[in-house]
């Protein structure tokens, strides 16, 4: 396993050159291209400052203005998380004439579909940061050194997420329908459109266990909440455990590896 | 000096999830708790047994083999794409496989970009595909629509790109399968030229093919894979020469297999009047053939019709060893026997014989009358040979018309298109018949090789 491990960091070039053309191919023919990937969050940002200030104007405490923000604050990186696994987890397939026809190194093709999620979320950070600006939120430049620590550790835990299910769907072609809806359960049952502090206190141990609740607190924390980063610990904690689901996703593709080719 | 492919032992075996197949869902699996279980094989399908051949470097090396031999099998695992179940495969230097072309092609991207991505999926880096870009191009003949979206472009073109990409990779060991189907015959012309280019380079050539002719002009050795198993290696001459005469000889158990069924089949027929069109002459042209095209593609019906008053209870086709037979080569001597039994004498009988090819087109008929035979009688158990002196036809299924009926037509046993035989030839001539002939070449002409 760690010798494949070792021979990923070979194949930067080849993982860098699928990423732009994921990035190329997907705008190809649109007429607006790449601009796309700024007005989808920016539309969808106009769409919830519209809801919840003319249409649910009550459904959350006054000090949670502007609530639009907040709740864009989790679902880019929630958009990031989610595309990545539920296009993971039909990439090998997709991909199954590489596999089958060429000598091509099959945990490209999840890490690619991580990474090219990961390009579109950047590019949904200057929206983020224009409504910042606009909102004139306060931002420490201290706490957005964080930043890239939180991004870092979503990164490792996708990639350790999607490698494990791409894996799976060659055996089990169904579990990216069961995806679809568990990933929306996820999602409600992850404060992204509601605060940790407006769940219920005796849900808050089932929020604890949930890994992204800690990452999307930690992306609120530091792009919405005022006040210091108190969220370090959970955050380099899911560090661990993130890289320890990545060992265990990379070893369970490492493990399913030969028999890609026969079954996808 | 290390062999550049060097096969020792392999075996590969498939597993087929039968069950899962069926089923194939998760929840199952999770609800049987048997996830595990699901995971390990029912049924095992052996595509390899023990197969071991080393390939010395500068070598162009064939491996031949009916359908579904292993032969596929054998280059993935050579390639590296799928790992054998038993034994191992070494390999000196870079591989690149012609396996299929253009696998990683996005069709919404153009040539452009999709030949610096295809290349580096291949092993190069972006410097080496830049380098070696305007030969790809100029390989490939795409100067013109280099930009265009693959999506765009013809089944051809994305061949040939593909082709000229995985050939630039510059490998050492090159796994061809089957490829050169591709392209018009100039550009298969530039791929066997480019083959050349890469054996005099001291590179290694491992071919798969149907193309027995491609093996024995091109390859230095050759390996014939039957099921899986190894059935011959060395010299190409010799190896392509025990496949045909084992492919001649299933072709054979099967063709054989067929005329028996055809022939159980039509003498459960009552013996019925002949169709209103059939009579002595044998007319291929005549409405029998609007009816629908047979199974194996003859257009006219088989069948059998006739009083029996004579009858024809057996028939055999015998080339020049008098061994009754299927396939035989062109040109071989040829005898149809037949054996027949008339219960009363009887007096007015012709015996005829039809040969048709695969389109239905009667390319010989005659019988005893137009050859102006004066019956006088037969009776009990008789016998009549047909026998052709150096049959020249070009390659192909023929099938025979026998017949034993009145001067007038009046049909006593008319066997139609039941009886087949299949003709081989090393040349791939054209056409219905072949005369006798030779090429004189005079003046300025230098050509060398033929068959004839």
């Amino acid at each position: 396993m760690f010798s494949s491990l070792a021979k990923l960091g070979r194949y930067r070039a080849l993982i860098l050159t699928l990423v732009v053309r994921d990035l190329k191919a997907r705008y190809r023919g649109s007429v607006l291209g790449f601009f796309w990937s700024f007005f989808n969050p920016a539309l969808l940002l106009f769409i919830y400052t519209f809801v919840f200030t003319k249409v649910l104007p009550s459904s959350h405490p006054a000090s949670m203005e502007p609530f639009a923000l907040f709740m864009f604050c989790g679902i880019l990186p929630w958009t990031w998380f989610s595309a990545s696994l539920l296009e993971s987890s039909n990439t090998l397939i997709a991909g199954g004439n590489l596999i089958k026809k060429v000598l091509f190194p099959a945990e490209v093709l999840p890490i690619v579909t991580v990474l090219a999620n990961m390009v579109h979320f950047f590019l949904g950070l200057p929206i983020l940061a224009a409504f910042v600006l606009y909102y004139q939120r306060p931002i420490d430049p201290l706490e957005l050194l964080w930043l890239p620590v939180i991004v870092l550790v979503q990164l490792i835990l996708s990639t350790g997420l999607a490698l494990f299910l791409s894996a799976l769907t060659v055996h089990f072609r169904d579990l990216k329908d069961l995806l679809g809806n568990l990933l929306t359960l996820w999602f409600f049952a992850t404060p992204i459109i509601y605060s940790v502090e407006m769940a219920p206190p005796d849900m808050q141990w089932w929020l604890n266990i949930n890994p992204m609740t800690h990452l999307m607190r930690s992306y609120q924390e530091v792009l919405f909440f005022d006040g210091p980063f108190g969220h370090q610990r959970w955050l380099l904690g899911l560090g661990v455990g993130s890289v320890a689901v990545f060992l265990a996703g990379y070893f369970v593709f490492d493990r399913l590896r030969d028999s890609f080719a026969e079954e996808v | 000096m290390r062999p550049a492919i060097d096969v020792i032992n392999v075996s590969k075996v498939y597993r087929r999830y039968a069950r899962r197949r069926q089923f194939a869902t998760l929840k199952s699996a999770l609800l049987d708790g048997s996830l595990l279980g699901d995971l390990k094989p029912d049924e095992t399908f052996q595509a390899l047994r023990n197969v071991s051949f080393s390939v010395p470097k500068g070598c162009t090396y064939g491996v031949i083999g009916s359908n579904g031999s292993g032969k596929s099998t054998l280059l993935k695992c050579v390639a590296g794409i799928t790992r054998p179940t038993e034994g191992e495969v070494k390999v000196d230097g870079r591989i690149s496989a012609l396996i299929e072309l253009g696998a990683g092609f996005h069709p919404e991207i153009s040539g452009r970009e999709n030949i610096f991505i295809n290349g580096i999926m291949l092993g190069l880096s972006k410097k080496e595909v830049q380098r070696r870009f305007d030969e790809i191009v100029e390989f490939a003949e795409m100067q013109d629509f280099i930009d265009a979206p693959v999506k765009t472009y013809s089944s051809g073109m994305y061949m040939r790109l593909g082709f000229a990409v995985a050939i630039h990779v510059d490998p050492e060991v090159l796994l061809v399968d089957e490829v050169l189907a591709v392209g018009d015959q100039g550009f298969t012309h530039k791929c066997l030229d480019k083959f050349s280019d890469f054996r005099r380079r001291n590179k290694s050539i491992l071919l798969v093919t149907h193309s027995l002719d491609l093996v024995e002009k091109f390859c230095d050795e050759a390996h014939w894979l039957d099921k899986g198993v190894s059935k011959g290696e060395g010299d190409p001459k010799k190896v392509v020469a025990a496949y045909i005469m084992n492919v001649e000889d299933s072709e054979e158990h099967s063709l054989a297999k067929a005329e028996a069924a055809r022939l159980a089949a039509s003498a459960s027929e009552v013996p019925q009047a002949p169709p209103p069109d059939v009579d002595g002459e044998k007319a291929p042209e005549n409405p029998v053939d609007d009816a629908e095209t047979t199974r194996d593609g003859f257009k006219a019906t088989e069948g059998r019709w006739g009083t029996r008053e004579i009858e024809i209870t057996q028939v055999s086709i015998s080339g020049p060893d008098g061994e009754s037979g299927h396939v035989f080569q062109s040109g071989d001597d040829i005898t149809v026997h037949m054996t027949m039994t008339a219960k009363e004498p009887i007096t007015d009988f012709v015996f005829g014989l039809g040969l048709f090819n695969a389109d239905g087109v009667c390319i010989y008929g005659t019988n005893t009358n137009l050859e102006e035979f004066q019956p006088s009688e037969i009776v009990g158990e008789c016998s009549v040979m047909f026998e052709m002196d150096h049959l020249d036809l070009v390659e192909g299924t023929y099938r025979l018309d026998l017949a034993a009926h009145k001067a007038d037509g009046y049909p006593y046993d008319y066997h139609r298109l039941l009886y087949t035989f299949r003709i081989k030839s090393r040349v791939r001539d054209v056409g219905i018949y072949r005369p006798a002939h030779r090429w004189t070449f005079g003046g300025g002409i230098t050509i060398k090789g033929g068959t004839t």
